[in-house]
């Protein structure tokens, strides 16, 4: 059993825009990329050329196809990591401290050292947000590219998740929630941001930015500029022509 | 709480490099960073014009694309019968001797007999100047089963086209149009300005049967029934044209809407009434008389009449008019109801007019008029191979330009506008060279943009002169040539047979084919001398593909950073629409097996035969490798490879002598090059005397070329005169027919040739193009492979409920040429009778270096062998091509098919037996 923390000064986390993105699975291969060779252990994969290759991604893009009460069916692309919660449950189940959400900006992380692949939070999180990584064997997770957010040796403006600095829809916005003037909180009140499954009591920061409606074009018809059929072509060009 | 201390300042690589991507051809810019010399990390480059930092899911995952174990590992020579995967390991030196063994007595007698065409290459204006120089008029790229539909009816009427060729002006569009793209070559441009537009809330529509991807994320989707797209853009210009919401004072200016069409029964019927200096002829408005069109301060009348002559304006009122085009008589066929056609045309116009834009920039046009703004018409459209990839996709995609162009929307603020070396008409291109002499370079280049009947590529005895039969009468405007009929023209010795196929980076074993099982037959086939009908077959690749195993000779290339390459102005660059702009890659890191770039392959080659151009005076080779080629060779004096710090001390853009130290040059500004156009010149570009002096200046052409957008083409009607029977270049007789109707000189729609079998085949059959796979690419990728290794062929709810399909279940999908059993999936978001899937997911057994089991190999499926490269006999006897009669484009979407339920299994047919395996199965990635 570990704790998580009173409070956290900051919550860092995703606001990530469902009317935008394409489900182009960009951030998939950026957060493979840096994460392979960042915090931690890499993200090794089994099988990689064979019948059924199964490696650990700590993020994955999923597609839906979702039925409004009235008009055409949609087809919504849905980016699924973990959402760094403030009650998050993979934490309080870990039985040796490895799992543990930081003070200081609420990143939920796993300490490798300390952690026996027990795989219990994995089990408690109701997300499927973790993965157990078969090489390793240590689980793996979302770290909010902690090693990438305050990394003196990037630029300024790169020091984001690298599926931030990946997206190429911009669809996906990494800030502090608890900042309400910032980028995601903005966002995410302006646009409706909703925390998903809410009734689990997990408290999660991140928060999705639901789709626009759709299917609303209903402009009235253009206004015929005279009867054609009626008075012909020779009608129509002097209707048309007639102001020039 | 003890919180353990971590690193959060690690250090991210030992060095950085930048080059540019090629995991697609999108040509993004990256950061290729390397601990211990080894690749460690792919990302984008942020002060790179083309992706701004982003990078797809196929850049990112470049690190295993360079440690695939698909990777060819040195030439090899076939040793035993050919597929049987018998071949030695042989050295560079004799690889290339026996090329040149092959290639030299053909070039002394027959260069015709020497076929040369590329895939997925970027290298055009290397490899076919290497062709020219050789003399065979059988080259070009994969153009022809791509989307020249694209180009040629882009060229033809706008002097540009989509590909990436042009783009919305994303910063100002308020609302955007996309017609038939899941993905396209310009991925993440699309994406980031897809992204512009949803920050700021415009609405994007797209027009597509499968609600994916872009798709998927428009605010309004419009399911359409496949082939039908240029019906719906014609009823959207008749409900335009009905309510008089048309650009009058753009088409008066700028295009040939005013021009006077001779009305004279005879040969020069619905020609422009030209004057005595051949000058086409509008009717000032301010005289009443006949001028020049391009006259100084002429107004041309768009409803003029002169001698019994209507202007290009009447035509097009008379035809968009006609009730045969309204919504009510379209809806039905297109699967769209009347009235949302009208709200999309209602929208159209009023973005266009109502929320019309203007920028406050003084410019000057052609016929010396100066402008005080540059008024802009926010409306903007994409599209690509989805509408362009029919029977009908030509007049199609002219149908998609008329529609802008009646709203003032191209090359206005707001709207699309063009890249360097676009806006170019089809004038400007050159006309094809096909005549072969031995021992002779080509006298020009292969191919180019027809203009009349007397410019085809025929023999004298009327035959078509090149393997392909581009330029001939089944498909005069061939632009890019018809690669996909190559192998079965070659075997069937129809015009003729060759001796030596060479192919570069084209899986013609495979998906890049039609009718994919007898292809790989007609490459094995031999004939009654005992020899193979396709007697040579020489590739190059960098991987184990489907094809390698049917060649000959394998002369392996390197993979994306291990070479240069060039992506320059005289083939493909990656200009803006407001600079011209080109890049380079460079070896960020050295091959580790006994590879070498297919550019610097075939400079070595050509100087082995001795090429004109690629020797020295003295015999020696002209060029050390491709980077030497890139840097020294001059296409004219002073105009080259790259436009970026050219001149002895590089200060030079455009024009100017070689640098030597240019590569570097471009390495230190991170692989890239952009010469901006000024202010007063990103507008109206065509007509704009300020881009013209501009565009000579930096070499794009000698001398300024303004035109008119070509509503009514007058190649298409020189064409249809010959089809009645004017001229002394006449078409066959049972393609006179097909000429008339397809050669109409303005945009029509007619139903694909595809529908004829419709009765017994009633369900369409689409791919799409994953936006994290290239092609066949992707699936040697360890990461990729796993975010799509398994393709479905999706059913609507209609078909998935009428045959009570449940999950697991495969179908046997019938068309009138073959059969496959395939898994299906259920997809509510989809035009109901279309089904779909993935293209070139399904992989043949062991290539690309998969194990046999495989998802790809086993479940995985391609429509490929659905699809006949002819169609079923007419009346006449005779088998057309399964391409636009236009421009030769493969109809691979005209496909249409029957489905059946057969169950549960677990395998895809047909089955093929597994590929001989040309490197060792591939175990654990890097």
């Amino acid at each position: 059993m570990t704790c998580l923390p009173a409070h956290t000064d900051k919550k860092l986390g995703l606001a990530i825009d469902l009317d935008t993105c394409v489900g182009c699975q960009a951030c998939v291969s950026a957060c493979k990329g840096w994460n392979d060779q960042g915090y931690g252990a890499s993200l090794s994969d089994q099988n990689p050329y064979g019948a059924n290759p199964s490696g650990t991604f700590l993020n994955r893009v999923h597609s839906y196809q979702v039925a409004p009460d009235e008009g055409a069916v949609q087809t919504i692309a849905f980016p699924r990591s973990c959402l760094h919660c403030d009650d998050a449950p993979c934490v309080t189940v870990c039985p040796t401290g490895a799992s543990y959400k930081r003070a200081e900006d609420g990143i939920v992380l796993v300490n490798e050292d300390a952690c026996i692949g027990c795989g219990l939070c994995a089990w408690a999180c109701p997300y499927g947000a973790r993965e157990l990584d078969a090489a390793a064997g240590v689980m793996k997770k979302c770290t909010l590219c902690v090693d990438r957010i305050y990394n003196e040796n990037l630029p300024e403006v790169d020091r984001v998740p690298a599926c931030v600095r990946s997206c190429p829809t911009g669809a996906r916005h990494f800030g502090d929630f608890a900042d309400p003037e910032s980028n995601v909180s903005r966002l995410s009140r302006e646009r409706g941001g909703v925390a998903l499954m809410p009734e689990m009591g997990t408290a999660p920061t991140n928060r999705y930015l639901p789709p626009r409606r759709k299917d609303t074009l209903a402009a009235p018809a253009l206004a015929p500029l005279g009867d054609f059929m009626a008075t012909g072509l020779a009608g129509w060009l002097d209707r048309i022509l007639g102001g020039r | 709480m003890n919180q353990p201390s971590i690193d959060t300042s690690p250090a991210v690589s030992d060095e950085m490099r930048q080059t540019t991507c090629y995991m697609c051809a999108c040509r993004c810019g990256i950061n290729v960073h390397l601990k211990s010399g080894r690749v460690s990390y792919i990302e984008g480059n942020r002060k790179h014009p083309v992706n701004r930092g982003v990078l797809c899911a196929k850049g990112a995952s470049g690190i295993m694309q360079v440690t695939a174990p698909s990777r060819l590992q040195m030439p090899l020579r076939r040793v035993g019968p050919r597929g049987s995967g018998a071949f030695e390991e042989i050295s560079w030196d004799e690889a290339l001797n026996l090329a040149v063994s092959w290639m030299k007595p053909l070039r002394e007698t027959a260069p015709e007999k020497l076929a040369f065409f590329t895939g997925r290459d970027q290298s055009q204006a290397l490899t076919s100047w290497w062709a020219q120089a050789f003399g065979t008029p059988n080259y070009a790229a994969h153009g022809g089963f791509c989307s020249v539909n694209m180009a040629a009816g882009g060229i033809y009427t706008i002097g540009g086209a989509f590909w990436e060729f042009g783009q919305p002006d994303w910063d100002r569009t308020k609302l955007f149009v996309l017609f038939g793209v899941a993905e396209d070559h310009d991925s993440n441009p699309i994406k980031i300005g897809l992204g512009k537009l949803k920050a700021r809330g415009a609405r994007v529509v797209g027009v597509n049967p499968i609600r994916s991807g872009y798709n998927a994320i428009a605010d309004d989707w419009f399911g359409i029934t496949p082939g039908t797209d240029g019906l719906l853009i014609l009823a959207l210009v008749h409900c335009l044209f009905e309510a008089g919401k048309i650009d009058l004072d753009y088409l008066a200016r700028f295009t040939n809407a005013p021009l006077l069409l001779d009305a004279t029964e005879g040969p020069g019927k619905g020609l422009f009434l030209r004057n005595a200096d051949g000058v086409p002829l509008v009717i000032d408005r301010q005289t009443g008389a006949p001028a020049p069109w391009n006259g100084k301060g002429v107004e041309p009348d768009l409803g003029a009449t002169w001698q019994g002559a209507r202007t290009v304006f009447q035509h097009m009122a008379e035809r968009y008019l006609s009730p045969k085009y309204a919504p009510e008589a379209v809806a039905e066929r297109c699967g769209i109801a009347a009235d949302r056609i009208r709200a999309l045309a209602a929208e159209l116009a009023r973005v266009a007019f109502d929320e019309a834009i203007e920028i406050a920039q003084l410019w000057t046009d052609f016929r010396g008029v100066q402008h005080q703004k540059m008024p802009g018409r926010p409306v903007s459209f994409h599209a690509m191979r989805g509408i362009s990839a029919h029977s009908n996709g030509f007049q199609t995609a002219r149908a998609l330009h008329l529609l802008q162009i009646i709203l003032g929307a191209v090359e206005t603020p707001g709207s699309y506008r063009l890249k360097p070396p676009y806006p170019k008409p089809a004038d400007a291109h050159p006309v094809p060279h096909f005549t072969a002499v031995p021992g002779k370079p080509l006298a020009g280049p292969h191919l180019g943009y027809v203009r009349s009947p007397e410019q085809l590529a025929l023999k004298p005895d009327g035959t078509p002169a090149r393997i392909d039969k581009a330029f001939s009468w089944e498909n005069p405007l061939s632009a890019h040539g018809l690669m996909h009929m190559v192998i079965a023209n070659a075997y069937a010795g129809d015009p003729y047979r060759i001796d030596t196929l060479f192919l570069y980076m084209a899986n013609m074993a495979w998906n890049s084919s039609m009718n994919t099982a007898r292809v790989m037959e007609m490459l094995t086939d031999k004939g009654e001398d005992g020899e193979y009908v396709i007697p040579r077959i020489i590739y190059s690749d960098a991987y184990a593909s489907e094809m390698v195993a049917y060649a000959d000779l394998i002369l392996p290339d390197t993979t994306y950073l291990e070479r240069h390459d060039c992506i320059g102005l005289l083939d493909r660059p990656i200009s803006e629409p407001d600079a011209a702009g080109d890049s380079i890659r460079w070896p960020v890191i050295e091959p580790d097996r006994d590879v070498r770039g297919f550019q610097s392959v075939l400079l070595d080659l050509g100087a082995r035969l001795a090429l004109p151009g690629m020797v020295a005076e003295d015999g020696s080779p002209k060029y050390r490798d491709y980077a030497d080629y890139i840097v020294n060779h001059q296409r004219r004096p002073g105009v080259g490879s790259l436009i970026g710090w050219r001149g002895a001390d590089g200060t030079k853009e455009g024009r100017g002598e070689p640098n030597l130290n240019q590569l570097a040059r471009y390495i230190e500004n991170g692989s890239f090059y952009q010469a901006h156009i000024p202010e007063e010149a990103q507008f109206y570009k065509p007509w704009n005397a300020a881009y013209q002096v501009w565009a000579v200046k930096i070499g794009l052409y000698d001398t300024p070329q303004p035109y008119l957008f070509a509503l009514w083409s007058e190649p298409l009607r020189r064409f249809q005169l010959a089809a009645e029977g004017h001229g002394p270049a006449q078409p066959p007789e049972h393609l006179r027919a097909q000429l008339r109707l397809a050669m109409d000189p303005l945009p029509i729609w007619y139903a694909p040739f595809g529908e004829a079998g419709a009765g017994e085949y009633p369900v369409h059959a689409l791919t799409q193009r994953p936006m994290d796979m290239y092609h066949s690419w992707g699936s040697q990728n360890a990461w990729l492979r796993q975010i799509r290794g398994r393709n479905f062929l999706y059913l609507p709810t209609k078909i998935w409920a009428a045959q009570g399909f449940c999950e697991g279940d495969y179908a046997r999908v019938t068309s009138p040429s073959g059969e496959i059993v395939a898994p299906v999936a259920h997809m509510p978001a989809l035009n109901e009778n279309t089904v779909w899937t993935w293209n070139a997911i399904g992989k043949r057994k062991a290539a690309w270096a998969l194990d046999d089991g495989a998802s790809e190999a086993k479940e995985g499926f391609l429509l490929n062998h659905l699809i006949s490269e002819l169609q079923p006999a007419q009346a006449d006897g005779h088998r057309r091509a399964n391409s636009d009669p236009v421009t030769g484009q493969a109809a691979w979407f005209d496909l249409r098919v029957r489905i059946e339920r057969v169950g549960p299994r677990d395998h895809a047919e047909p089955v093929f037996p597994p590929l001989p395996r040309v490197v060792p199965k591939g175990r654990t990635r890097a």
